[in-house]
């Protein structure tokens, strides 16, 4: 990598960045890169790409006449000149708005917006007025994202991290393949909520559609109101104290506390009857090797 | 401690994985001769009077009341040796003999996180080269 700048890169095909920064294109085999930490690691807490932004420095976009792929630029734009409170003004439904943002920032949108709402982000805590539709906070890896009405279906589908808020009810598939962090849901959620979890946390203070859970591998759901039905290898669980302390903790942070605690709250844990990550079987393997 | 902090643990001993890297438990992982889920308690919640000055900043800095996604950050083991997982790379990182494993779960997972972050800001993470190649100039 040393010796080569970024002019120099920026002329270059893709493939020859790839060559000239010695990037391995063969396939790996294991999930070992044999890298060590540094205990002696400059302390950083943003990306070395992202920009410096300051929370009390703020920006208004009005949407009016922006295409998405606009209103994104403006976003980015607008994080390189250091605001780090963002302003989304008449969105009026717009679909994918505020994806790929990958650093911290407050986004408050004062209105609805439509699918894929900030979806891949990293870092920023979103605030949205109004209602979201389908895959809301689709992949987020870390950040807050608190939307005031309801959601559509797949409303965090395969977050990794964070919290994702609804503070109304969701549709169906909720948290569908969630691989880790929270998602809280303040009224109902709808059939095949949790479906193939793998890891992570769900919270929904209402009713559960039929199927829930079903073939999760790991995580935990807890729901206020009634279930359906659950899904297959999705099993009641006990409430224990260090539940209930978490569950209250996280519910008094987003305000969502019922009136009657959290000890009515049932719990589903996946029964681990279809784990299935040794899908190998030594015979097999040694057909194979 | 290790796991029996939180719900649903099978981990009995914080050191299970170093002592044996196959860490083999049930008769179906000896029978498949591999071990089945995770190499820590995926359940284990932080315990916050145990977080580091470190951590304590990144939450400050990004606007965060409580730990964010490194909630879901253990130390884990790989071939024997304390580890962490880096998502963003989809691999282990592992933790150098010369920091020394604190005797409990909960400080080894702060200390996981602590190492995870400067790591994931570094420039030497895999992450920037992988972004100057692939990026859209």
């Amino acid at each position: 990598m040393a010796g080569v700048t970024d002019s120099e890169l920026k002329a270059m095909t893709q493939e020859e960045r790839v060559d000239a920064l010695g990037l391995t294109t063969e396939q790996l085999f294991g999930r070992s890169l044999l890298i060590e930490f540094n205990p002696d690691e400059e302390e950083r807490y943003t990306y070395p790409w992202a920009p410096d932004i300051f929370y009390n420095k703020r920006v208004e976009i009005d949407t009016d006449e922006l295409s998405t792929t606009e209103l994104n630029n403006k976003i980015r734009s607008a994080m390189a000149e250091g605001n780090g409170t963002i302003v989304i003004k008449n969105p009026r439904g717009m679909h994918s708005v505020g994806v790929g943002i990958l650093n911290r920032l407050t986004l408050e949108v004062e209105g609805s917006l439509g699918y894929f709402a900030v979806g891949l982000i990293d870092g920023p805590n979103v605030r949205i007025k109004g209602r979201v539709g389908w895959s809301c906070g689709e992949n987020m890896m870390s950040g807050t994202v608190v939307i005031e009405k309801n959601a559509g279906s797949t409303f965090g589908a395969a977050i990794r991290g964070g919290d994702l808020v609804c503070r109304g009810s969701v549709g169906s598939r909720t948290g569908i393949d969630q691989k880790g962090g929270t998602i809280i849901v303040g009224g109902d959620t709808g059939a095949l909520s949790g479906f193939m979890m793998q890891r992570g946390r769900m919270i929904v203070c209402g009713n559960a559609g039929k199927n829930l859970g079903d073939s999760m591998y790991d995580g935990t759901i807890y729901i206020g109101g009634e279930i359906k039905s659950c899904g297959v290898d999705a099993v009641p669980a006990e409430l224990t104290d260090l539940d209930k302390a978490w569950l209250t903790r996280k519910l008094q942070q987003y305000e969502l506390m019922p009136d009657k605690g959290v000890d009515h709250f049932q719990k589903i844990v996946s029964g681990k009857q279809l784990w299935n990550y040794d899908n190998l079987e030594p015979n097999e393997k040694k057909l194979i090797l | 401690m290790a796991g029996t902090e939180y719900r649903g643990s099978e981990i009995k001993d914080v050191d299970q994985f170093v002592k044996d890297k196959a860490g083999l438990d049930s008769e179906r992982e000896k029978e498949i001769g591999q071990h089945i889920g995770y190499r820590y308690d995926v359940n284990l919640v932080p315990d916050y009077s145990r977080i580091t000055d470190f951590l304590k900043g990144y939450m400050e800095v990004m606007g965060w009341d409580d730990l964010n996604w490194l909630e879901d950050v253990h130390m884990g083991y790989e071939d024997g040796k304390a580890a962490v997982f880096d998502r963003n790379i989809n691999g282990w990182v592992r933790i150098p003999d010369s920091i020394k494993l604190p005797d409990n779960q909960q400080d080894r997972d702060m200390i996981a996180r602590e190492l995870l972050i400067k790591f994931q800001m570094s420039d030497r993470h895999p992450l920037v080269t992988l972004r100057k190649a692939y990026c859209k100039y």
